[in-house]
């Protein structure tokens, strides 16, 4: 989306770009229009107070307690699946356990949720793919976070030619669906892992940030105090990083955490595609795809993964609702 | 105005050029032979790929090829795919049926999207606003790969509406659930960005104003509420419409719709140069389109808003 | 061949029904006793061809089963012992296996209208081979003398006709080869040798859209994407007349969608059933299901190529590797009964198959197993990467084979997957690969040493193994040199024992067809091809 946030533009909020991981010709991650929260200059007395404020809210939230205790606890299944199932999810016994349906005697047993069509326990399978989502989750959006936030902050920042420059670029890459470019991409590479993902989907992804910030800053740094600080003779990375990051900081953490369940399910679309993890590396989009084929006669052996990758993706996503309702000084 | 949109076809230039030459490398950059794979599991004669290579351009240095490739789409020649078609005929089979789709997929996102997000904005905090903000979350969070297989299984296979796959791509009604399932998101997100909307509008002054004034509820929902609230709707469905264009990769495959996406995905696993470069000009041309319109329906609607 | 389903070359005989081995096909196919219409066409399951039609340009089942249904060349497969019967020609005749000389049928015709004569085969040929015309089957002729002139291994055609042919008049001409080839005569079943029209000539490209055949169904229209209309061509002289009125090839890209249309009859006959209704095709069709032999084999390869793979103690690596797989339950379970476990490096059914080649290296026996490997020095590393392409439903069992290895034989096995074929491909005949990759064999012409020869002589186009035993050289020379198709099948079977020995690839399993046809129609029955006997098939009135 050329130029939204263009010095010369007056409007106040930009398009959003819609979130659509399955179009081709998709814009941008899963953002509302409503998580561009631009930070009120009049409010800068209180910016400290806003974190805190912010935090005060959230604890009163139960949308955001329980959507932080379920993702301390995948975050837990991701490091330590061995806590929850003594079962191998590599083991198969095609003789014994082909098929074979979920076992609900079997409370937290290896068979509980049934095993798959190569004889494994999708119970543990379900368990020990937690670490492939979790980790391409979190690592994409540190990764666009930090590429896209320093890029966004600099072109901001500093505006004219090196602005003009970033925000082609922006453009450019906006131009190229994110799940388009990643199909073209993985097939670059002879062996995928989770971190080939993870730089595929980083590459692709950190404009989103970038224009998030860059619209920040620009707000930011038009208010008094920078503007007095400037006069002030402060230095530009003082400036940055004192001034105008904690203000600009708060609609970039509320755009990544949301984009985090995106980036999840980006992982899982493709590798049900059969582009994105392969083994050993065990991924609930990998099972998903394989459970089409006995989908007729075994569904159980879909719903578990599926209801898994559903469950985490909301999770982070009612965290992002929850941030960005406790820092959006309007609904407050 | 009309300087302003001058400015921005301008600053269209450098970012189509851009957008296609990094597609263009992605696809011709990449390993896997497509000239090589043509003979299965037989070691291709090295002499006769290289006279393949030479009829499809391959053998040329790659800025070379760019530059062939774009000056034969400044012709409007997108060249010929591996299979003999021109690349042209193959996208005029494919636009149509992701145009109607898309419609479909559009009106759902209207007809349904709009009015939950409505009634949940009015109404905050009730059950119903509650009921339509839990759905939404949950389709959010449903990887649309996963409510495709649920959809297609309940509706095909269990309730037996609709066949499983689309027989006809042509045929309006078969494309309407696949149209459901790839509006299920944006609808989710229609709904939630009305509410907001609406959510933020009762608080301005004009409402206060208005109804100080005793004007009648719903001429104030109406005539002011609705007008105002809207406006971040329309340019979402605005920008959302450009993007449905560019067809879905994974509802059109799970459901067998011969559209834009399901070409493209075929494309990248075949390493149909050709194909995927072409069909990517045009979505990045829509894209741009799209978002240039968007921003000027912005204005059109929000009277605040004066482009220099 | 690689997968079965997504990349087979263009296969012959559009009649032949002979390796109906067992199950409903044959039961469904005599079922049939209303009344047909011999005027009415039948649609089958088809894929968009993926080269323009020309018949020297199709690798790929999409574009092979219509033109073997538009063209018809010398020869194809008697339908009831899958050997050699006279279509075209009259008779092939040699006297040392190196000239052949052809005798013309008189009366046959081209659709349109012309007649077929010796010419229309030898410029055909001819133009097929000559590299400047970038057919994907010309290397099919290489073994005509004079092959080298049209298609040097670099550089342009010095000539644009092969020495080896020989046109004497309107019904004769010789084939002269480079060398013996005893069973030269089979391939010229293959689609690649059909005769093409004196129009075609003068626009080759259009013609690859709009062709025009000798076979039994004449070209009607292509609509891309959707479907190739053919009807019965009325002059047709071949052995096998149609007796319905034409075949529709309707284009799908999913299984899934063919099969919902055969339940709902908007499909006739299908190609093969999804893998999401192995399970249950046989009770969703009952006697219309087919399960019926195909002439294909899937097995492992290995790359001899690298050092820590050859010397003799590696074989018994490979043979113990072979015992710890179990067959019988993968191709029950994972597989759903789609394959039969292999036995041999030859599929079933085909001229010169003989069970057993392989021995107990065949069996699942995981201590045996166990002791083989430490005997032979064990797997490099104790891991092995099994390559294989991710788009032909091959994940399924690589991984259950991965499995039966590894917790048979502490193997530490995983599946490698590339993304497509052709990134497989290119990974395996460039050798960027170590240890084992998925690779098969789909006849191109039902006789052992199609399996054979091209796959592990010396050099051969499809050695990916890099496998090479003076022995196995030898004894296939030999077996080439043979006075009769049936002394070099024998000759073959001495040559595939030497395989066991080596172990150059294990054998895994036998490719089934599983299809099945709606209540329109009757007399469906399959070849080893995979193929319905097209022309066979009877619409109901």
């Amino acid at each position: 989306m050329p130029d939204v946030h263009d010095e010369n533009d007056p409007k106040p909020l930009p398009p959003p770009g819609s979130g659509h991981l399955d179009y081709v010709g998709n814009q941008g991650l899963l953002v509302e229009q409503d998580t561009l929260i631009e930070p009120d200059p009049a409010k800068r007395e209180e910016a400290r107070s806003l974190w805190g404020d912010a935090w005060r809210d959230l604890r009163h939230r139960p949308i955001f307690l329980i959507s932080a205790a379920l993702i301390v606890l995948l975050v837990i299944i991701a490091i330590f699946p061995g806590l929850f199932t003594n079962a191998n999810p590599r083991q198969s016994n095609l003789v014994l356990n082909y098929l074979r349906r979920p076992d609900w005697t079997d409370f937290f047993g290896a068979g509980w949720f049934g095993y798959d069509g190569q004889g494994r326990s999708i119970y543990a399978r379900v368990l020990y793919g937690a670490r492939a989502s979790i980790t391409v989750g979190i690592c994409v959006t540190l990764a666009v976070t930090l590429l896209g936030g320093i890029t966004g902050m600099v072109a901001g920042y500093f505006g004219g030619w090196i602005d003009s420059v970033v925000s082609r670029i922006i453009d450019i890459f906006f131009g190229i669906p994110l799940l388009l470019g990643a199909l073209v991409l993985l097939n670059a590479f002879t062996y995928r892992n989770v971190w080939t993902v993870v730089l595929a989907l980083a590459f692709l992804g950190w404009t989103q940030l970038a224009r998030v910030m860059r619209g920040a800053v620009l707000t930011v740094k038009q208010s008094d105090y920078v503007v007095a600080g400037k006069a002030l003779g402060a230095g530009t990375g003082r400036l940055m990083l004192r001034h105008i990051l904690p203000n600009a900081v708060a609609p970039v953490i509320v755009v990544a955490t949301i984009a985090l369940g995106g980036y999840i399910t980006a992982e899982a679309t493709l590798s049900f595609l059969g582009i994105g993890l392969q083994d050993p590396t065990i991924s609930w989009g990998v099972d998903i795809s394989s459970a089409q084929k006995v989908i007729r006669t075994a569904p159980y052996v879909m719903f578990f993964p599926a209801a898994a990758l559903s469950i985490t993706v909301l999770a982070f996503i009612m965290l992002g609702d929850a941030v960005r309702d406790a820092l959006d000084p309007k609904l407050r | 105005m009309g300087s302003y949109v001058i400015r921005r076809v301008l600053q269209m230039i450098p970012v189509f050029l851009g957008a296609t030459l990094l597609i263009f490398l992605m696809v011709y950059t990449l390993p896997g032979d497509p000239i090589a794979a043509m003979y299965g599991d037989k070691a291709a004669d090295p002499a006769q790929v290289a006279s393949l290579r030479h009829q499809f351009y391959l053998d040329q240095p790659l800025w070379k090829q760019y530059l062939h490739y774009m000056n034969n789409i400044l012709h409007l020649d997108f060249g010929t795919s591996f299979t003999g078609r021109s690349v042209s005929s193959i996208m005029a089979d494919a636009f149509p049926v992701t145009i109607r789709m898309a419609l479909i997929a559009f009106f759902f996102e209207i007809v349904v999207g709009l009015p939950l997000g409505v009634l949940s904005g009015l109404k905050r905090g009730s059950v119903a606003d509650t009921l339509v903000l839990l759905l939404t979350l949950l389709v959010i969070s449903i990887p649309v790969f996963v409510l495709g297989y649920i959809a297609q299984t309940v509706f095909a296979t269990n309730l037996g509406w609709v066949t499983p796959t689309v027989q006809d791509s042509t045929d309006i009604t078969q494309l309407l659930l696949p149209g459901a399932v790839l509006a299920a998101l944006s609808l989710a997100y229609v709904a939630r960005l009305t509410r907001t909307s609406i959510g933020e509008n009762l608080r301005a002054d004009y409402i206060r104003t208005a109804t100080a004034k005793g004007l009648p509820r719903r001429t104030i929902i109406v005539r002011h509420l609705l007008r105002n609230s809207l406006i971040p709707v329309v340019t979402f469905l605005g920008t959302d419409l450009g993007a449905l264009m560019g067809g879905a990769i994974v509802t059109e495959g799970i459901f067998n719709v011969k559209g834009v996406g399901n070409i493209l995905y075929r494309a990248i696993g075949q390493k149909e140069g050709p194909t995927v470069v072409g069909i990517v000009t045009v979505l990045v041309i829509v894209y741009l389109v799209a978002s240039l319109l968007v921003d000027l329906l912005y204005a059109v609607l929000d009277p605040r808003i004066r482009y220099a | 061949m690689p997968s079965a389903t997504r990349v087979r070359r263009a296969v012959i005989g559009a009649t032949s029904v002979a390796l109906l081995a067992t199950g409903c096909g044959s039961s469904g196919g005599s079922s049939g006793s209303g009344s047909s219409d011999a005027q009415k066409t039948f649609s089958y399951q088809s894929s968009e061809p993926q080269n323009p039609l020309q018949p020297a340009n199709a690798n790929e089942t999409g574009g092979g089963r219509i033109l073997q249904n538009l063209f018809k060349g010398l020869a194809d497969y008697d339908p009831s012992n899958a050997q050699l019967r006279m279509q075209v020609a009259d008779s092939i005749d040699t006297s040392d296996s190196q000239t052949f000389n052809v005798t013309l049928k008189t009366g046959w015709t081209f659709h349109d209208g012309t007649p077929v004569k010796s010419a229309n085969f030898v410029n055909a040929w001819n133009w097929a081979a000559t590299t400047a015309n970038n057919q994907i089957n010309s290397s099919w002729f290489s073994d005509i003398e004079g092959y080298q002139d049209v298609h040097p291994a670099s550089g342009a055609s010095t000539k644009t006709t092969m020495s080896g042919l020989t046109v004497v008049d309107d019904t004769h001409f010789t084939i002269k080869l480079a060398g013996k080839v005893s069973y030269f005569p089979y391939k010229l079943g293959y689609i690649a040798f059909s005769p093409l029209p004196d129009a075609f000539f003068n626009d080759p490209v259009g013609y690859g859209q709009k062709p025009v055949g000798n076979g039994p169904y004449q070209f009607v229209s292509w609509d891309h994407n959707t479907q190739v209309v053919t009807k019965t061509y009325p002059g047709y002289m071949g052995v096998d007349k149609p007796k319905n009125g034409g075949v529709v090839f309707k284009m799908y890209t999913t299984a899934e969608a063919a099969y919902a249309d055969l339940q709902s009859n908007n499909l006739d006959v299908m190609d093969q059933v999804p893998p999401s209704a192995l399970a249950t095709y046989k009770s969703d069709l009952g006697d219309r299901a087919i399960d019926s032999a195909q002439g294909a084999i899937q097995n492992i390869g290995f790359t001899l190529y690298q050092p820590e793979w050859q010397g003799a103690n590696t074989a018994k690596v490979r043979q113990g590797l072979s015992m710890a797989i179990d067959r019988n339950t993968i191709t029950k379970t994972v597989l759903q009964g789609s394959r039969t476990p292999a036995s041999a490096w030859v599929a079933e059914g085909v001229e010169g198959y003989k069970a057993g080649t392989c021995g107990d290296f065949c069996n699942f026996d995981p201590a045996k197993a166990k002791q083989l490997i430490t005997e032979g020095g064990g797997v490099p590393g104790n891991s092995l990467k099994i390559t294989y392409n991710a788009d032909g439903g091959h994940k399924e069992w690589v991984d259950a084979v991965c499995n039966s290895i590894r917790q048979n034989t502490g193997v530490d096995c995983v599946g490698d997957p590339k993304a497509d074929f052709k990134t497989a491909r290119q990974a395996i005949t460039g050798h960027q690969i170590s240890g084992a990759f998925r690779t098969g064999w789909v006849q191109d012409y039902p006789l052992n040493a199609n399996f054979l020869a091209d796959v592990y002589k010396t050099g051969a186009a499809a050695n990916d193994f890099g496998y090479s035993s003076p022995q196995f050289d030898q004894l296939a020379n030999q077996a080439d040199a043979a006075p009769s198709i049936q002394d070099s099948a024998t000759g073959y079977q001495q040559a595939e024992a030497v395989l066991a020995q080596d172990m150059p690839a294990i054998p895994l399993w036998y490719y089934r067809t599983n299809s099945g046809y709606s209540t329109n129609v009757q007399n469906v029955t399959f070849d080893s091809f995979g193929n319905p006997a097209w022309t066979q098939v009877e619409v109901k009135g």
